[in-house]
């Protein structure tokens, strides 16, 4: 219990120090995983509507396999990523590796799957009981997807939040892409990872409780914009 | 609404710190990381130059695929035998002698396989072998994993025989390897900055020593194929001038030098 003592004075300290070095990791954090978030987004839930609605041949085949890819591995991700984005690979001519862009274009690979498959079966739940009505209504197909996003937007912030956490609590993808370069790509996970390496567990302890204390204060103003916005629409 | 948040997050990820307009890709070991020295002499380099330094600290042998990819412009790495064949391949411009230190070895304070104040690696891992005391090994293609297996062969064991037995390939960094082998009570090698550095030691101890066979030399590369070539040419040369060896030798971890230009 010793340990968890130094690290909560640890993860005091840094707060109270107002420790900019942690400010621009945190922010980098937040940054990173809510920009891989907004895409995985744009991506995934149009997909996952459609999914949801399109009846073709194998289709049940692409929905397991989207769904087993909500499992990828992270490290598998960063490795892929890591290849593409290399200069000896397609992409290197961006010059992206080992840059915040990278470890976006990562976590979005990893998040998409999930926003993807969560939302479609939101969509599908919707479909089931609304359906009927929106059919019966004559609303073109592209209308219906629009609707019903709208009518579960409280569930699918629950589902790009799956997303969110997703993100900032993986290490090995932005470890591998982002090199966790003091000032440029280390984020909360690589310093906490980091730190455990020079053997300083209070340190890597405490920047852990950050983290938690940060992921928990974007679930809670996602809770409240939620609460405020259903009080408005009444 | 969705477009404001998008500028917002670009504005978030475009300004962080660190990101000057020169810049010069080093790749790394993580004891050179670890033990701080970085954290030292970057700044300096920075002030004399200009150049920002982005450090992507690896073990050696990723180190040098790194540089082989061209995604890295420079690389301080120690596995002198690689650097070689790294060069003779055509990938390194340039390659120098930076500076050096040496391995310890670091075991548990109650010592089953009495070694503690030899001088002699190879006896003290033959010991080891003869106790089938519990031994963390890297197992990471590392540069101190390479000098490990240089140890073992000199010593006459072979290690691979008892893997999965008292010899434990862990496939970690440094501080991973010290943190698993603390927990196990097992003897593991390691570099002296790492080891100066690091916090978590619970019953382990630096028991052997002082053998030449455990120097540990840090060589200086300039990738061939580097992106910002001339950058790379002024940290290579300011790293092995003047400048950059009164930096390494001005490094101290609680007052003891771990480093020597």
């Amino acid at each position: 219990m010793f340990d968890l003592a130094a690290a909560f004075s640890s993860a005091i300290a840094l707060i109270a120090g107002l420790d900019a070095e942690l400010f621009a990791i945190v922010r980098l954090s937040l940054g990173v995983s809510l920009a891989a978030v907004a895409i995985a987004a744009v991506i995934g839930l149009p997909l996952g509507a459609f999914l949801a609605l399109a009846r073709f041949p194998g289709r049940e085949v692409v929905l397991v396999a989207l769904n087993a890819l909500m499992g990828l591995p992270p490290v598998v991700v960063g490795l892929a990523v890591y290849v593409l984005l290399s200069r000896a690979g397609p992409l290197g001519s961006f010059g992206l590796l080992f840059t915040p862009g990278a470890m976006v274009i990562a976590q979005a690979v990893l998040v998409t799957p999930i926003i993807a498959a969560l939302g479609r079966q939101l969509v599908a739940d919707l479909w089931e009981a609304y359906g009927e009505q929106l059919r019966s209504l004559g609303a073109p197909r592209l209308r219906v997807i629009g609707t019903l996003l709208w009518d579960g937007r409280h569930s699918l912030i629950t589902v790009l939040l799956a997303g969110f956490g997703r993100a900032a609590a993986e290490v090995g993808a932005v470890m591998i892409v982002g090199g966790n370069i003091k000032g440029l790509t280390r984020t909360m996970t690589t310093a906490i990872s980091l730190e455990t390496s020079k053997g300083d567990l209070a340190m890597a302890l405490g920047l852990g409780m950050i983290l938690l204390a940060v992921v928990a204060a974007v679930n809670g103003a996602a809770f409240a914009a939620g609460a405020w916005a259903r009080r408005v629409s009444g | 609404m969705t477009l404001r948040l998008i500028s917002l997050l670009c504005a978030l990820l475009a300004s962080p710190a660190g990101a000057a307009d020169r810049f010069v890709v080093l790749a790394s070991t993580t004891s050179t990381e670890q033990s701080g020295l970085f954290g030292h002499i970057l700044p300096m380099f920075e002030l004399d130059t200009g150049i920002a330094v982005r450090v992507v600290a690896v073990g050696t042998g990723q180190a040098l695929k790194i540089g082989m990819q061209g995604d890295a412009d420079a690389l301080l790495v120690h596995d002198r035998v690689g650097e070689d064949r790294f060069i003779a391949d055509g990938h390194g411009a340039d390659r120098r002698d930076v500076m050096y230190n040496d391995f310890v070895l670091i075991g548990p304070a109650a010592d089953p396989a009495k070694v503690a104040g030899l001088t002699d690696a190879a006896l003290a891992l033959r010991r080891i072998a003869d106790a089938k005391a519990p031994f963390a090994s890297r197992g990471d293609d590392s540069g101190t994993h390479r000098s490990e297996l240089r140890l073992w062969k000199a010593a006459g064991v072979d290690p691979k025989a008892a893997e999965g037995g008292w010899y434990r390939e862990l496939g970690s960094g440094m501080g991973p390897t010290l943190n698993t082998a603390a927990g196990l009570g097992a003897y593991a090698l390691a570099d002296r900055a790492t080891w100066a550095s690091f916090r978590n030691r619970q019953s382990l101890a630096l028991l052997v020593q002082g053998d030449k066979a455990m120097t540990n030399p840090y060589g200086g590369i300039l990738v061939a194929r580097a992106r910002n070539p001339d950058d790379a040419r002024l940290w290579h040369d300011w790293l092995t001038g003047p400048r950059g060896k009164a930096a390494i030798a001005g490094f101290r971890i609680d007052g003891e030098q771990v480093f020597f230009p």
